[in-house]
């Protein structure tokens, strides 16, 4: 319980107005604090978020979340489908970096079933999540450009992202939602000339467009002053809320899901984890910044090793079954530690599907990483907590 | 000129007449051409082609076609707000961009008013701008157009001063305060060669009147939706959109005149090297807009007072102590 204390001592606090503190001070008229609405419709809040927010002129005094918008009743529709089904519709979870919740649906039925992959397989789902690692950290690179201003570096971000949504059209048919992994395997193969392709995009976008990133935005001197030491979240904070991901990273902690649990091939592969010092905005920029050369890299060293052979397993049962009792697996989503517990009677639904989705829990950091600070760092600090509503909601 | 039997009341006000006319429509084509600019040079730097199937070659009927679709549009009113104000905001937005072109030399002669105090006018008259952004702030009954307004006003506040410091090092170094005595006395020498400093302020100054990014703080779209202009459509937001290119087009043509020589230049008549020079300037501040990221409201005060503002007054004390010493 160390980390909650320290939460409210943390220095960041001390000075800053309490909603209470607000009030009486409006009350002797030295202060007026004025309550506006970001959102839910709102140029920045990443789609449907609605944000109270009470400044005090350009002075953030609280910062308040309020989800809900995008609300699908998601949990509740799985109990009622067959596990295959489940499948595509996780896609819709994350839209951004798909993927992850396919691996995640798959990984936890496969692990209730005990269905072995063949080897391509894990190898081409570690791929595959690392390319879409790698483009949805090109759109927060895009989305947090705009946040603190600068239009241009958004569409050089969709640019990038063109070719790579190519790729995964041509691997699985689709752009962004995929339904290529099926449980025990995945849909199709990949063809040797879309593995060169992949080559050389990786090619491409190493030598030219990641430089072309670091000058236009990262290396900018307006960028580095508008980041430093804007948004802290100190490593005991970040803790004590549950926070995961290149969230929890830039605060200091080496925490990776792709470490910390045996999955894909990533217990094969050498990477680095990058982590930041202070857990400010620009230690996150920094930390996905990185993270995005870490992707290459394990990709490559993916395609080095791709054996050949099935992608599905013909041990896969017909009918997905699964056994009672229940299993929490997890995934290193783009945004953190995707977490879901699955719990079964026996039989083709699931009996509960709880997913414990990062940006839900990362979202939570944004009224202590405001308060006290201007009203364009919070936009800037929600853009490095790099949400998508899609998940917060579900 | 003046014929014999017109009275001269008659005639002045013929000829002022004549030259508004004049003065609005060169200012209303450029705004077009401007627009149709940015639309080209913010797509070509963004991977994209900008306009091209309106019409003309390269799209250049893109402007027409927006002005058509402003004026077809929704006229909107908030209904709490205080109608008086936010009525004539526009209109003020307007008017000090189109007065500043009344003292600008395109030539020798080629001028609409040759003011002895030209420089002083136009620090009075952009001063203006400020108002409008306040009166569209607080007429709109908006909290997004008010924090907008507040910005503006702390921020056009604070860069007015290096501004005028500026201007005050130009007409130390050149001894006048008129703008064709100014351009005169750059014959041999561009003023930024000595001035390079007061240049420097001068145009960054400007981009911050212009309220363009990275100084775009009173229409920040990330974080107040449009700012000032939220709660404006149709041809009123136009207005606001046509001062904002119009002021590009004057602060661009001010620095030509001041620092870059005005109409000096080989081959060339005068008025097209002043247009070259402005258009020039003008592409850089696309270049700008279009590049950086925009700067927090406490750094932007920071920049203004605490760097711009030192480094203006350390330019006037040279130019003082080298005026004294050497002459």
């Amino acid at each position: 319980m160390k980390g909650v204390g320290a939460v409210a001592e943390h220095p960041k606090l001390q000075g800053v107005y309490s909603p209470e503190e607000a009030a009486q001070a409006a009350r002797e008229g030295t202060v007026e604090p004025l309550t506006i609405n970001l959102g839910p419709q709102h140029p920045s809040t990443h789609g449907v978020l609605r944000v109270i927010t009470t400044l005090d002129g350009e002075t953030v005094l609280k910062a308040d979340p309020d989800i809900g918008y995008l609300h699908r009743n998601w949990e509740k529709i799985v109990e009622s489908w067959h596990y295959p089904q489940i499948v595509p519709f996780s896609d819709r979870n994350d839209y951004l970096s798909a993927i992850f919740n396919e691996w995640l649906v798959c990984r936890a039925v496969e692990e209730a079933m005990g269905i072995e992959l063949t080897e391509r397989a894990q190898v081409l789902r570690t791929v595959f999540a690392e390319l879409n690692r790698l483009v949805s950290h090109q759109m927060w690179f895009g989305t947090y450009a705009m946040d603190i201003g600068a239009f241009t570096p958004f569409l050089y971000a969709l640019r990038d992202r063109e070719w790579a949504y190519d790729l995964f059209e041509k691997a699985t048919g689709a752009r962004q939602l995929y339904a290529y992994f099926r449980i025990g395997g995945l849909r199709n193969d990949v063809s040797d000339a879309w593995v060169q392709e992949l080559r050389d995009y990786l090619d491409y976008f190493e030598r030219e467009a990641y430089p072309a990133y670091m000058d236009l935005l990262y290396n900018n001197e307006i960028f580095r002053v508008r980041s430093e030491g804007v948004g802290v979240v100190p490593k005991e904070v970040a803790i004590a809320y549950g926070a995961s991901g290149p969230m929890l990273r830039a605060s200091g902690v080496r925490h990776d899901i792709r470490r910390v649990e045996r999955y894909g091939v990533y217990d094969r592969c050498d990477f680095d984890i990058p982590v930041g010092k202070n857990g400010d905005n620009l230690d996150r920029a920094t930390v996905r910044m990185k993270e995005m050369i870490e992707s290459i890299k394990i990709i490559r060293q993916c395609l080095d090793m791709l054996p050949e052979g099935e992608v599905f397993s013909p041990k896969t049962p017909r009918v997905i079954k699964v056994p009672e009792g229940d299993w929490y697996v997890r995934v290193e989503s783009p945004r953190g530690e995707i977490g879901l517990w699955l719990v079964s009677t026996g039989g083709l639904q699931p009996y509960r599907m709880k997913w414990r989705a990062p940006s839900f829990v990362n979202l939570q950091l944004l009224n202590y990483m405001t308060r006290g600070e201007k009203i364009a760092d919070l936009i800037a600090s929600l853009g490095t907590i790099d949400i998508i509503l899609g998940e917060v909601d579900r | 000129m003046q014929p014999e039997w017109m009275a001269p009341w008659l005639w002045t006000l013929i000829l002022a007449v004549v030259k508004t006319i004049v003065v609005i429509a060169f200012v209303s084509l450029n705004a077009a051409v401007l627009i149709w600019l940015e639309r080209k040079v913010s797509g070509h730097m963004q991977n994209r082609v900008g306009p091209l199937r309106v019409g003309g070659p390269a799209g250049i009927l893109q402007s027409v076609a927006d002005i058509i679709k402003l004026l077809a549009k929704e006229d909107f009113v908030p209904q709490r707000g205080d109608r008086w104000i936010w009525w004539l905001a526009p209109s003020v937005a307007f008017a000090p961009a189109f007065l500043v072109f009344w003292v600008l030399p395109f030539g020798p002669h080629l001028v609409v008013e040759d003011f002895n105090v030209g420089l002083i006018f136009i620090t009075a008259v952009t001063s203006f701008t400020l108002l409008s952004i306040f009166m569209a702030g607080w007429g709109s009954n908006d909290k997004y157009s008010l924090i907008g307004a507040m910005r503006a006003g702390a921020q056009l506040f604070s860069y007015e001063i290096p501004m005028a410091m500026a201007l005050v090092a130009v007409a130390l170094a050149t001894g006048t305060l008129n703008l064709t005595a100014i351009v005169e006395k750059q014959r041999h020498m561009w003023l930024i060669v000595p001035q390079i400093l007061a240049f420097l302020v001068f145009y960054i100054s400007s981009v911050a009147e212009l309220n363009r990014t990275p100084f775009d703080l009173a229409e920040a779209e990330s974080e107040l939706v449009a700012g000032y202009h939220t709660e404006y459509s149709g041809i009123r937001w136009s207005m606001f959109f046509f001062a904002e290119y119009t002021n590009l087009l004057t602060s661009s043509a001010l620095a030509a005149i001041l620092f870059l020589g005005g109409w000096h230049g080989p081959w060339l008549p005068g008025w097209a090297w002043l247009l070259i020079k402005t258009y020039l300037l003008v592409f850089v501040g696309m270049w700008i807009r279009w590049t950086l990221p925009r700067v927090r409201i406490d750094q932007l005060m920071d920049l203004g007072w605490k760097f711009l503002l030192p480094v203006s007054l350390v330019n006037i004390a040279a130019t003082g102590l080298y005026l004294v010493v050497v002459r």
